[in-house]
């Protein structure tokens, strides 16, 4: 797994050494097979008090598999998962009950009780932990309200809308005051405006409550706009973990690379067909900045000319986070190399794409 | 018509409304549990467990497989036992109340397995147990389908019905038999048919207004 633990302003031992008491869940070496698939092949992770943990992944690596892990609706083999602090794995049916109560839910399709008004799916966490009629309803009023959706409490959910059903699904996650709130895909079904919305609901919860949020999903986008730190999952592993802009500063493997794809600068195509792995004419060079150096004077300072091809600055975090792609020309001999050295000196970090002439 | 035949058509009436009625209920009330117990049993259900699940299913496929008219015959010792007689309509009721339930168990787990399983998964999530599985998400979501399905398990008994005539339940079918087909009293006859008529579609429109009612899902 690549550990993003050299980050500026915060020291490795700090994340390596995450004191129990902060893990709202931790998972340790958790395997899970279907037939001779593996679904889970040893995942280690812990979730923090307060923080926001994208997963992702493309479909079939595992994300469902792992959250529903979480909450015991999946069984693992081995390993242990820890939920505050107790384990769960090994516990009955009956005995995993309190434990989902510490642990709301929401989904891609939102699941709501066709026959039950708006109120009363959200209300339902709290009659199946047998808590009185008027606290239940009074509860729910209460989420209604910070969802925005007082007026449809009497509603049936057929008559909401995509946003609005996310929305009282959310309501309906927090009716417990739970620990931890599982997001799956839960903005997958919804268009971008709608999903802006939600994730901005999401974030809003996680700064006002406090509220420990994990979410899988295989959109980078939903990471980007509200995740802390993100893990990201292939083939059952966690191939990459680290805070949201330094993974996407710095991605270390290729699957990471290719989520990042959608949302990040790429070589545009005809410059990409034209390029040829034989040095002459200009080199291409793909560049990563992060941080100070992403905002400061860098390209003007640059020691030879060159042609910015393709890029742009994104802010993730609050942090600048720069993918750029410069043409340098290739003669005299070594001109590449002192480019090179003076952006790495600059700590960019640069690969040589490959070369183009004439007019790429 | 006299008024003795009209006696006679009241009282077939009200013979077949308690015969039908309370068949019908005996048999939700079986029949219910029944196909919830063939859905929670089944494989993927909230309680797998497929040595009752087959058990179950070959017993109401052995029921459901015997003509009415002969299950009618052959309950008599067990209508004996319960009822205390073999001969009336409150001895009816237990052969077609027998005959009914398995029919409304498949009935009602038809609707039962069409609810959508992320439901399921949602009230699990919550830390839901399976009863709360079943007050909270199986029944509530599949009631539309279980009303239905009692409505068309109504009409049937109003068929079945007319043969419990042969062990003396009287009832409309009965009627029809002895006085508008042995006695040639066309009148009757045609009474009975529009009086089965109105009450089949007096059944099924409650029934659908019922269920138009309940049903929230679009």
């Amino acid at each position: 797994m690549n550990s993003h633990v050299s980050v500026p302003g915060q020291t490795g031992a700090i994340i390596a050494d995450t004191p129990l008491a902060d893990a709202v869940v931790r998972l340790e070496n958790v395997k899970r097979h279907f037939g001779d698939t593996p679904a889970l092949d040893g995942v280690s992770l812990t979730v923090r008090k307060g923080e926001i943990l994208g997963i992702i992944g493309r479909s079939g690596a595992g994300k469902s598999t792992l959250i529903r892990c979480l909450n015991g609706l999946e069984r693992p083999e081995s390993g242990a998962i820890f939920v505050e602090g107790r384990q769960i794995i090994g516990l009955s049916e009956r005995e995993l009950q309190p434990f989902r109560r510490r642990i709301g839910m929401i989904f891609q399709h939102f699941n709501l009780l066709s026959a039950k008004t708006v109120e009363e799916n959200v209300a339902l966490p709290l009659k199946i932990e047998g808590r009185p009629r008027a606290e239940r309803l009074n509860r729910a009023r209460e989420l209604l309200d910070l969802v925005g959706l007082s007026d449809k409490a009497k509603a049936y959910p057929s008559s909401l809308s995509g946003g609005q059903k996310q929305r009282v699904g959310i309501a309906r996650a927090l009716a417990a005051r739970p620990a931890l709130l599982l997001s799956d895909e839960a903005t997958s079904a919804l268009d971008p405006e709608t999903t802006r919305s939600i994730l901005a609901l999401l974030k809003d919860i996680n700064r006002k409550l406090g509220l420990t949020i994990l979410l899988i999903t295989h959109e980078m986008e939903v990471v980007r706009s509200i995740g802390d730190r993100v893990a990201v999952i292939d083939a059952g592993k966690i191939v990459e973990e680290g805070p949201v802009w330094s993974v996407f500063a710095d991605p270390q493997t290729d699957i990471t690379k290719s989520l990042l794809a959608g949302i990040r600068p790429q070589l545009p195509a005809h410059i990409a067909d034209a390029l040829s792995p034989e040095p002459g004419g200009e080199a291409v060079l793909g560049v990563d900045l992060a941080g100070a150096a992403a905002q400061g004077t860098l390209l003007a300072e640059l020691p030879r000319p060159f042609r910015l091809l393709h890029g742009g600055v994104d802010h993730v975090q609050d942090q600048a986070v720069a993918r750029l792609y410069l043409a340098v020309p290739a003669v005299p001999a070594g001109a590449v190399q002192t480019f090179i050295q003076f952006l790495e000196a600059r700590s960019a970090r640069v690969e040589v794409l490959g070369y183009v002439t004439g007019h790429a | 018509m006299s008024p003795v035949m009209l006696d006679l058509l009241v009282q077939s009436i009200w013979e077949t409304l308690v015969m039908t009625g309370a068949s019908g209920l005996i048999s939700l009330a079986a029949g219910l549990p029944l196909g919830l117990a063939l859905v929670a049993t089944d494989r993927g259900g909230i309680a797998p467990n497929p040595w009752v699940n087959s058990v179950l299913g070959a017993v109401i496929n052995a029921f459901r497989s015997v003509p009415f008219i002969i299950l009618l015959v052959a309950l008599i010792p067990v209508t004996r036992l319960i009822v205390g007689t073999s001969i009336g309509t409150w001895a009816a009721i237990v052969p077609l109340s027998i005959g009914a339930t398995p029919y409304y168990a498949r009935i009602a787990e038809v609707s039962l397995r069409e609810v959508d399983r992320g439901l399921i998964e949602a009230v699990r999530a919550m830390g839901g147990n399976r009863w709360a599985i079943i007050r909270e998400v199986l029944v509530p979501e599949a009631l539309p389908g279980i009303v239905a399905g009692f409505t068309v398990t109504l009409v049937t008994l109003i068929g079945a019905s007319a043969m419990a005539g042969a062990i003396g339940a009287g009832g409309l079918g009965d009627l029809a038999i002895r006085y508008g087909y042995q006695r040639f009293e066309t009148s009757i006859m045609i009474a009975v048919v529009i009086v089965l008529i109105v009450l089949v579609c007096g059944i099924q429109w409650v029934g659908d207004r019922l269920v138009k009612r309940l049903d929230h899902r679009i």
